[in-house]
Parts: structure tokens; C-alpha cells; sequence
């Protein structure tokens, strides 16, 4: 009987393995971005939309901004995503991207424990906050990873005069994504910075909670770029068009404001505004 | 029991011819200089005590083992048309972990013999030696008396012109012996030369035809087995029947 | 402790309702495992075997060389065949990377060591004890490696079962060269890497639960039908 059962459970996992190969012939294109723009949930969100109306599906590879750029340089992806404006501009002076797209932006948030070590709470200076961090020697747990978000938190502590090279054990790098470095300052009750849409979407703060933010220096403006045919032929430069087109137009632009968690709009879009 | 049809006359295997075997093995010397001619016909007992170097001399003629020095040769060579057809049975029996018909059939396998000949011939394998009733059997299930049928089963299908054996009976009870003995009566009657190691006397005076008597590695006797038994030559084998030549 | 019954209902959760999502990412991660060990015993058995059974010059390096492969760093391995498969790289022109495929390549470079190191061993013994009655029966070395393979096939099991093992528990590799697509390349255990990193540990631990119960079920499977073939007179 056992023996039965268990050929019957080895028949269906063959069956199942045949069975549960992917659809194949659809028309994709590949977009790499960030850890923090895929753990916020905006792609799950915005992608089937995308989908729905010109057939075209989005695989998204999500990496820190530095590897996401490489992947584009590459010619593994066809469309990056990302938000660090010096470096997005270099791939497209370089011939690597086409135009560069401002998408939407949102904005970086300090978290720290509730206790506040620092003394931090309330503050809307980015600068002076981190500097009474570094000078209360409290726990910060950096990514370290050159993404996005770390070459933004490098630039404030350079603005503050700071040098985290230096600093002692209580700049923590953890080389991580935002995700994983969130995980860490909550396990041993640090601050970190993190991007809103990332926090708002992070379901294990422990003790943490948005202690700074609203400085006009921790915007964060996310573009988006095709890459360019002519340095790889083979990406899908019609269908990365389409998409860019589609994001930077009126029903990405309204998908992306539509986006919420727990009632808080996480990206704003500003395709519109001038930018370069 | 039946038994397979004779076999069309040709030239002979035999006499095996070895000239001037050595066999060194850890620096310690277990054949030196063996010089013999084994012929066809009466079946062949080498005797001796433990360490002689039976088992080794038996394996440099089945050509399981290389020697250092000296040759053995076949009266028909090994290149010629037909190639010399011998099999060996072990002290204990090696089976493969199929059924006892199964054993026998990977052995007819391996000299390309069609598939239904292979059955046919496996279930008269079996019969031949009493093994009928447990043809489905695991082999390595049997008892080792069972399984050494079975490995006299499985060289006799083969239908060798030489069939070595290697103290056969050395792990065996007293009936179990008495079986293999049978049965090795029978594959001689059939047409093979036999030539078997033993250390037992009592077995020695009822299979041999001939002996040769081995002792540190050297041949000290080679006789018809009436003229050992009862006229030996040599110091070493009348030493030997006496039970006094140890080692 | 209160993470771990989060995690014992949430997985209880996904399974009673057959959650799609979960249902997809196990088949795949079903597909990509079974396929690369059957790809890897496929060319660890015979392998293994040959470097049992044959002798050659290096064949003691070879066999230290297959040992040493099985500590392969998989973060290393997804490194390597990520850069060659990349559009950058060597093999670019199949645009291999961040697909099943891609995922499968690199399982099958972690697991074949296993399977070729613990077939070399099984197969070397069994040699050892049948070489003198099948040379005499006349199966040299390559006669005698499908026979040696068959009659291992217990201990092999166990081999084969380690390497799916391994394939299963794999995520480093798996996520460098799939990319952990959504709905494509995303697997069990890049999954549960994913879901760490949101701060769902009780939704990853619950996956991870699920995981470790279909392992189980596998291997149970695998050694009960060992078992009743083992029985029955063949």
C-alpha cells in the first residue's frame, strides 16, 4: 500500500516537472533595477498593467543600482531603472543607454530605535542628524554596497563632514540590500537609512520607527533608461521603447501614484517635469 | 541429468605448459622457478599445506595474475581461432545480487549468447546442480553451499575446457561438500579437465586422478594419485600424508 | 517562538488553499532540481565509475581533484557561469542568463562532484571484492562498469539523493545566474531569500517549513520503494 502510494507521488512529481514548464513564447523584455524599487512591491503592482494592455512581459532582475548598471552595460537587460543620477548620466554620455527618463522620485527616511540614542526624533535636517549620530557613537548600519542608496547616505555624511572610513565600530556595513541591512539595524536596535517605499513595505521593523526625514537633500529620484541597440544589437529596443513610453505617460504615471500600502503613497510621479 | 551435447573434436587446449614461474608478491617469494605440464584428461589436485602457493599458481594459469618470470602456454594458443574457453570457482562463492537464474544468464550474456538461449540454458544450468527450486531466489540469499552450486552451475554453462577450482569446499559442511564433489565428477564426465587446489587429504584421495604436490612455492611431487598415495617419492610428501608437512 | 507559529500557519495556510503562487514556484523549483541531477548523474555515474575502474596517468589527482569540487562555493560557481554566460561573455549568444536553464548549469557543476566522488567509492569497493570472478568470467574493467553500477544501485541511490539534496537546498548560485524572476527563475529557496529580505519571516520560515516536508516526502518516497524492491525475489 505504502509502496503504492509512494510510485504513485513519484509518477505525479515526473508529471508535475513536464508540466510546470513556463509558457515560453511570450514577448519580454528584461528590466534590471534595484532591491529597494522591487521589495517595495511596485513592480508586482505596476507590471501586470503593463502587461494587460500591450502583451509584453516584464522580467525583473533586481540588484543593487551598481549591479543593475553593469547588467545594462553588459547587454543583459533592456531597460534599467535606477536612482543615482551621476551615474545614470555617465551610461548614457558613454552610449551605453539612450535618453535618460526621470520617473518618479520619493524620499529617503533615517530609522532608528525608539529609544533614540541620538536624540534625532523630529529632526528635518538629514545632515545634522547623522552628525549627532556619529558624535553619539549610536549603532548605524550602512549597506555598504555602492548602491543607490548608499552612495546617497556616503554623500550626506561627506556634506556633515564625516569620514565613515574612519569612523569606529558603531558604523556598521553590512554590504547587504536595504532588506537585509533593515533586518540587521532591527536585530541590534540601529539606525539606518532607507528609502519610504522600502520601509513602508518592510514587515519586520522590531523596534525601529522614522525618526528624521524631509530634507530637500534625501529626494530620491528614480529614471529610467532603454538600453542602446547600437552597443548590443540583440536587446528588444522596440518593446523597451514601448515600455518607456508607457511609464513615463499618462497610465504609468497615474499606476504609479495609485500605488499604496497601509494608505501611504510610496513613489510620486514627475515624468513631466523637466529633467536631465 | 542432462547433459549438454559433446562437442565437435578439435585441437586441444591442453597440455598447459608452465616453465620457470616466479611469483614475487610484499618481497616475499611464493613461486619460484615452477616448472609443469598439465594434460588433458585425468583430473588434476594440487596439493599442499597453507602458504605453498597454491591459490597463486592456480591464478597465474587461469590468468587472473602475472608472473615475474617464466611463461605459461597453451597447447592451442590464446590468438588462434578459437580462443581457450576456462572458467574458475572460488573458495567463496561471488554472486552478483540477482536472482540465481539471473547469475547464471550474465554469464552466458557475456559470451554473446542470444536471449532465449541464455534462458533455456540457465534453467538447465540449475537443474544440473539441484538448484531448480530456487532459480528466482536471490543469490546472495542462498546458503553458501547453495551458492556454490550455483557458481558450478555458472562455469559449467559456459562449457569451459578447463575448469580451475580453488579449495571449493574449504567454507563448506560435510553434505554440501559432498554435492560440489558430484557435481565436479560430473563436469569432468562431461569433457572438461579439471584442476582444483585442496588442502584436504580425504578429498584429495577421492577426486584425484593425478597430484601435484606444492610446498614453499616449488613442485616436490607430480604423480598419478595411486603412486602418491601409496608409493610417494619425495621426503616432503610422505611427510605430507603423514600430516607433518606444515608450512 | 512567536515567528515560528506564524510560520507553522502560514505555510498550513498556503498549502490548504493551493496558493498559485506557491504552486508555481514549487514545479519550478521541482523542474530545476530534478533536471539537473538527472543531468549530473548522468554524467557522474559513468564518471565516477570509469575513474573506479580504470587506470591512467593522474587518475589520483583526478580522484583528489572530483573531492576537493565537492566544497565548490556555490556563490562562486553562480559567479563563474554568470560571467559566462552573460551577453558580455562567451556564451552571450544564447542568452542563457537569467533563465532555468542557466539555473540548472549551475546545479549541475555543484552536484556532479558529489555524485562522481561517492559513485568513484562505491564502485571501487564493489570492484574490489567481484574483480577476480568477473575478470574469470570475462568482463574486463568496461564489461564490467554498467554491471558494477547496477549492483551499487542502493548505495548510488543514496548518492543520486545527496545530490538532489543539495540541488534543493541551493540559493547563492541559483540567484546570481537566475536573477530570481518573478514567475520565472524564482525558486523555493531564492524565494525564501527574498521574503527574509522583506522582513516576512514568518511567510519565509512557513516556505521554508514547506520546503523541508517536500524534501521528506522525496526521500521517504525513494527509500521505501528501495526498500520493496529489495524484498521481492527479482
Amino acid at each position: 500500500m505504502i509502496r503504492r502510494a509512494s510510485l504513485a507521488f513519484v509518477l505525479l512529481l515526473a508529471l508535475s516537472i513536464t508540466l510546470g514548464a513556463n509558457a515560453g513564447s511570450h514577448e519580454h523584455i528584461v528590466l534590471a533595477s534595484t532591491t529597494s524599487t522591487d521589495n517595495s512591491g511596485l513592480f508586482d503592482y505596476l507590471l501586470p498593467i503593463f502587461e494587460a494592455r500591450t502583451g509584453i512581459k516584464v522580467h525583473v532582475v533586481a540588484r543593487g543600482t551598481g549591479q543593475a548598471i553593469r547588467i545594462a552595460k553588459d547587454g543583459d537587460a533592456d531597460i534599467l531603472l535606477v536612482h543615482h543620477r551621476r551615474s545614470e548620466q555617465e551610461l548614457v554620455a558613454a552610449g551605453y543607454a539612450l535618453a535618460r527618463h526621470e520617473v518618479m522620485y520619493n524620499d529617503f527616511v533615517i530609522v532608528g530605535p525608539r529609544g533614540d540614542p541620538a536624540r534625532i526624533n523630529g529632526m528635518h535636517d538629514a545632515v545634522a542628524a547623522l552628525g549627532r549620530i556619529a558624535a553619539a557613537r549610536a549603532a548605524f548600519a550602512s549597506r555598504g554596497d555602492a548602491s543607490g542608496t548608499h552612495k546617497a547616505e556616503l554623500a550626506l555624511w561627506r556634506t556633515a563632514g564625516i569620514e565613515v572610513d574612519a569612523a569606529g565600530a558603531w558604523y556598521r556595513e553590512t554590504g547587504s540590500g536595504m532588506g537585509a541591512t533593515l533586518n540587521i539595524a532591527a536585530g541590534m536596535s540601529a539606525y539606518a537609512l532607507v528609502d519610504r517605499a522600502t520601509w513602508l513595505a518592510f514587515r519586520n521593523k522590531g523596534d525601529l520607527a522614522i525618526l528624521a526625514a524631509g530634507d530637500p537633500r534625501l529626494r530620491n529620484q528614480y529614471a529610467v533608461m532603454a538600453v542602446n541597440p547600437a552597443r548590443h544589437p540583440h536587446v528588444r529596443a522596440a518593446a523597451a521603447q514601448t515600455f518607456v513610453e508607457w511609464l513615463t505617460g499618462p497610465t504609468g504615471q497615474a499606476a504609479i501614484a495609485e500605488f499604496t500600502i497601509d494608505g501611504g503613497q510610496l513613489f510620486h510621479p514627475n515624468a513631466q517635469e523637466a529633467g536631465r | 541429468m542432462t547433459a549438454l551435447p559433446r562437442r565437435p573434436p578439435t585441437v586441444s587446449a591442453l597440455p598447459l605448459t608452465l616453465s620457470g614461474v616466479t611469483y614475487t608478491a610484499r618481497e616475499r617469494h611464493i613461486l619460484g622457478g615452477v616448472s609443469l605440464e598439465i594434460e588433458a584428461g585425468p583430473r588434476t589436485v594440487v596439493l599442499g599445506p597453507n602458504g605453498a602457493g597454491k591459490s597463486v599458481l592456480l591464478r597465474i594459469c587461469h590468468g587472473l595474475i602475472t608472473p615475474q618470470e617464466g611463461q605459461v602456454r597453451w597447447h592451442r594458443s590464446a590468438t588462434a581461432a578459437r580462443p581457450v574457453r576456462q572458467a574458475m570457482v572460488f573458495q567463496r562463492p561471488v554472486m552478483l545480487r540477482r536472482s540465481a537464474a539471473a547469475n547464471i544468464r550474465y554469464a552466458l550474456n557475456l559470451h554473446q549468447v542470444p536471449r532465449a538461449e541464455r534462458h533455456r540454458l540457465a534453467e538447465v544450468a540449475l537443474a544440473r546442480t539441484g538448484l531448480t527450486e530456487v532459480a528466482r531466489t536471490p543469490a546472495h540469499h542462498l546458503s553458501i553451499g547453495e551458492q556454490q552450486r550455483l557458481a558450478l552451475a555458472r562455469a559449467w554453462v559456459l562449457e569451459p575446457e578447463v575448469l580451475f577450482l580453488d579449495e571449493p569446499t574449504a567454507s563448506l559442511d560435510p553434505a554440501s561438500t559432498r554435492a560440489v564433489e558430484d557435481i565436479i565428477r560430473a563436469i569432468d564426465r562431461s569433457g572438461t579437465k579439471i584442476i582444483m587446489t585442496s588442502h584436504d587429504l580425504a578429498q584429495a584421495r577421492r577426486i584425484a586422478h593425478e597430484v601435484v604436490l606444492l610446498h614453499r612455492g616449488q613442485v616436490v611431487e607430480n604423480t598419478s594419485a595411486a603412486m602418491f598415495f601409496e608409493a610417494p617419492e619425495s621426503a616432503e610428501a610422505r611427510a605430507f600424508l603423514a600430516g607433518e608437512l606444515l608450512w | 517562538m512567536h515567528e515560528i507559529w506564524a510560520a507553522l500557519a502560514t505555510a498550513a495556510r498556503l498549502i490548504a488553499t493551493l496558493d498559485r503562487d506557491l504552486v508555481e514556484i514549487v514545479l519550478l523549483s521541482l523542474k530545476v532540481n530534478f533536471s539537473s541531477v538527472a543531468l549530473a548523474s548522468l554524467i557522474g555515474l559513468p564518471l565516477g565509475a570509469s575513474l573506479a575502474l580504470f587506470s591512467f596517468v593522474g587518475r589520483r589527482t583526478a580522484i583528489v581533484i572530483v573531492s576537493a569540487l565537492m566544497g565548490l562555493p556555490p556563490v562562486v560557481v553562480g559567479l563563474v557561469v554568470y560571467l559566462l554566460l552573460s551577453r558580455a561573455g562567451p556564451f552571450g549568444v544564447f542568452g542563457l542568463l537569467y533563465s532555468p536553464t542557466a539555473m540548472i548549469i549551475a546545479q549541475v557543476i555543484l552536484v556532479t562532484p558529489i555524485i562522481t566522488a561517492l559513485t568513484r567509492q562505491t564502485v571501487e569497493d564493489l570492484w574490489g571484492d567481484y574483480r577476480e570472478q568477473l575478470r574469470s568470467l570475462g568482463a574486463g574493467p568496461s564489461r564490467a562498469l554498467p554491471t558494477l553500477l547496477w549492483e551499487g544501485r542502493f548505495t548510488l541511490t543514496t548518492a543520486v539523493l545527496a545530490g538532489l539534496g543539495r540541488a534543493t537546498a541551493e540559493v547563492g548560485a541559483v540567484m546570481i545566474v537566475g536573477g530570481n524572476i518573478d514567475h520565472l527563475t524564482r525558486v523555493m529557496t531564492t524565494t525564501i531569500s527574498l521574503e527574509t529580505s522583506k522582513g516576512n519571516l514568518a511567510l519565509a520560515l512557513g516556505l521554508g517549513i514547506i520546503l523541508v516536508v517536500m524534501s521528506i516526502a522525496v526521500n521517504a518516497s525513494a527509500f521505501v520503494i528501495r526498500d520493496s524492491v529489495r524484498e521481492s525475489a527479482t
